[in-house]
């Protein structure tokens, strides 16, 4: 037998060594480019970068502010011409900012369904999963950037309604909010709207599809106050007043000590009830998106 | 390198990746060839940890995709489906990937200047063209200049030019001394580009081997001929020693190059010849051939060679 052998190109490669020698065991090219550990921080800064760069961005927010400043102020000016010294007695002048909040949260649902649903839609998922393979962290960056900006924009928004409206509806007896009042009407009501866009955002990661996601969020916002609405038979009161003291809107109205009903949610509760329905959405949320292809 | 060890990808019922066990090494571009469906888009995705294997594993330099704590500057990958959302400019698009790996600003420009996309820089990627899209893609591929880079057909939605320009780069990437694992369905693609081919079929592995012997196993030439005196000349060529195949039509087809001695023979016995010409079987040809038998191999469960065997079949030749 001489020393010629077939020609068998592969048959070396064909038994891979997980455990490679020391020292350099995959050859190949290096680049001048210096390597980066990346951590959350970096995640952060892309998906900052991505929120920005869109224009449903803009639009969302656009409108949230025109719906929350608009009918705040248009409520404000409306109610003052219509009141005397007396009207308003020892009312809360805070709590005509509700209505403009109620209408802008579908603003907000809508821009934390798209932060996640759009990505989908595009297949940016894969080219985001494929630059940030930990999938808890893509969820946690988007969650921290959305969250940040819907909280800082409600914050500004209805702060500024609330200031204008106070000195409107100074001459209509209504009290002078206490800082309580100040600051349930608007760091409480910013943490429960961002939280409740927060709510969306996990929402458009599980059903990964917008027009469906955000769907279910306005029916999730609007549908109990309307299902209680025509519950009119005596036997099902008591899960018409359940519907209704926990519908989102009810929940809203607490951060301005008018709840639409006596019992039900009072003080601070919406914001524990929302602040474990997205806990508990977002363990569910990241163990879908952990145990599914993208 | 990027090392794949018995990766298997079951959607239902449906088998898409079958045990698949082969690795691609630095240096060379690898073609991964296989018609459509074969399992390819799918096996690239379970190499970047989009899709879980059913089965198997595969790791990138050793480690699984996310172990990787710098994925951008280890390897690139162009996938099927637009990653891109449209309603971002392309430098926005490249921007928040950099940002995701840390990766210097700088590269952003240099890489839309790579793929010639400076003058689109800023507009939005939904105006672009099939083409575009495409370089974009490449472009983030390009971003974090990896040692790996994985390209699922590339070449889909390119004009000429850009076609060419792929080649090129594939090529230029590869001589830098890294691994470059590129996807077609195209053999005569394959054939201009790769120095390695994996050839896979109904999600099975059918061939592992380098381009140059897949050639040598696989430029089988013959010779054509048609003759108005057919039986004759299948008595004389018969007489000869000649193994004959019938092809299409009146055409017959002689092994080898034997084109000299038919001319030959014929006119010693007289026999008028239509057509004597040697022929070189396409590389497509043998591609359509190997993976129609494991479409076969598939139908008809049984005793028979297994996928593996096919492989060798190949490589042995
Ligand atoms: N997400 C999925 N769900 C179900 N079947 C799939 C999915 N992805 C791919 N397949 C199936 O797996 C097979 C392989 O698909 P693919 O990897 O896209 O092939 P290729 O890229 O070689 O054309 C096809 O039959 C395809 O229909
Ligand atoms: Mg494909």
């Amino acid at each position: 037998m001489s020393t010629h052998q077939p020609p068998m190109p592969q048959a070396p490669a064909a038994a891979p060594h997980w455990q490679a020698a020391p020292g350099g065991p995959y050859p190949g090219y290096t680049s001048p480019i210096p390597i980066v550990r990346t951590h959350l921080g970096h995640a952060l800064a892309s998906e900052w970068t991505k929120i920005k760069s869109v224009r449903s961005t803009m639009w969302t927010l656009g409108v949230f502010t025109v719906l929350v400043v608009g009918i705040g102020l248009m409520a404000g000016a409306l109610v003052e011409s219509h009141s005397d010294s007396e009207s308003l007695s020892g009312e809360n002048p805070l709590s005509f900012g509700f209505f403009g909040l109620l209408l802008g949260s579908i603003c907000i649902i809508t821009l934390g369904v798209l932060t996640t649903a759009s990505e989908y839609g595009t297949g940016m998922i894969r080219t985001t999963m494929t630059a940030c393979p930990s999938r808890a962290r893509v969820l946690a960056a988007k969650s921290i950037v959305f969250f940040t900006v819907a909280f800082v924009v409600t914050l500004l928004t209805s702060g500024f309604v609330a200031m204008v409206q106070v000195s409107m509806l100074e001459n209509t007896g209504a009290r002078t909010p206490s800082g309580s009042d100040w600051f349930k009407a608007t760091v409480g009501i910013s943490l429960y709207i961002a939280l409740l866009g927060l709510l969306s955002l996990l929402i458009g990661s599980v059903i990964r599809h917008s027009a469906g996601a955000i769907t279910i969020m306005i029916g999730v916002l609007l549908a109990p106050l309307v299902l209680a609405l025509f519950m009119a038979t005596e036997s099902l009161s008591n899960v018409r007043d359940w519907l209704f003291e926990y519908s989102i809107p009810n929940q809203l109205s607490v951060f301005y000590a008018n709840s639409l009903s006596e019992s039900g949610p009072s003080g601070w509760d919406p914001l524990w009830i929302i602040l474990g329905l997205t806990a508990a959405v977002y363990a569910g949320a990241y163990a879908l998106l952990h145990s599914r292809d993208v | 390198m990027i090392e794949l060890e018995g990766l298997t990808k079951r959607y239902g019922d449906k088998v898409a990746v079958d045990n698949l066990t082969f690795s691609v090494g630095p240096g060379l571009v690898t073609g991964f060839l296989g018609p459509n469906g074969a399992g390819k888009s799918t096996t690239m995705r379970m190499i970047l940890g989009l899709d879980h294997p059913t089965a198997g594993d595969v790791r990138i330099d050793g480690r699984h995709y996310d172990r990787l704590k710098d994925p951008l500057t280890c390897i690139g990958a162009l996938l099927d489906a637009k990653g891109v959302h449209g309603g971002r400019s392309a430098y926005n698009h490249l921007l928040c990937l950099a940002q995701s790996n840390g990766i210097p600003r700088s590269r952003v420009a240099q890489v839309l200047e790579t793929v010639g996309l400076t003058a689109v820089a800023r507009k939005k990627a939904k105006g672009f063209s099939l083409g575009m899209g495409q370089r974009l893609g490449i472009a983030g591929a390009l971003l974090g200049d990896p040692r790996i880079l994985m390209f699922d057909e590339p070449v889909n939605g390119l004009d000429p030019e850009g076609i060419h320009w792929i080649r090129t780069l594939m090529k230029s990437l590869a001589a830098q001394g890294r691994t470059v694992f590129v996807s077609s369905h195209l053999m005569s693609e394959m054939a201009l580009t790769a120095d390695h081919l994996v050839v896979i079929g109904q999600g099975r592995l059918l061939a592992d081997t380098s381009m140059a012997d897949f050639i040598q196993a696989n430029s089988r030439s013959y010779v054509r001929i048609r003759c108005p005196q057919r039986e004759r000349l299948l008595d004389v060529l018969h007489q000869a020693g000649i193994t004959v195949v019938e092809a299409g039509g009146e055409a017959l087809e002689v092994a080898g190059g034997k084109a000299e001695q038919i001319g030959e023979l014929a006119a010693r016995y007289g026999l008028v010849l239509h057509e004597l010409s040697p022929r070189q079987a396409s590389l497509e040809e043998a591609f359509m051939q190997l993976t129609a038998e494991a479409v076969e191999y598939h139908a008809q469960p049984g005793p028979g060679p297994g996928p593996q065997d096919w492989g060798a079949g190949w490589k042995g030749a």
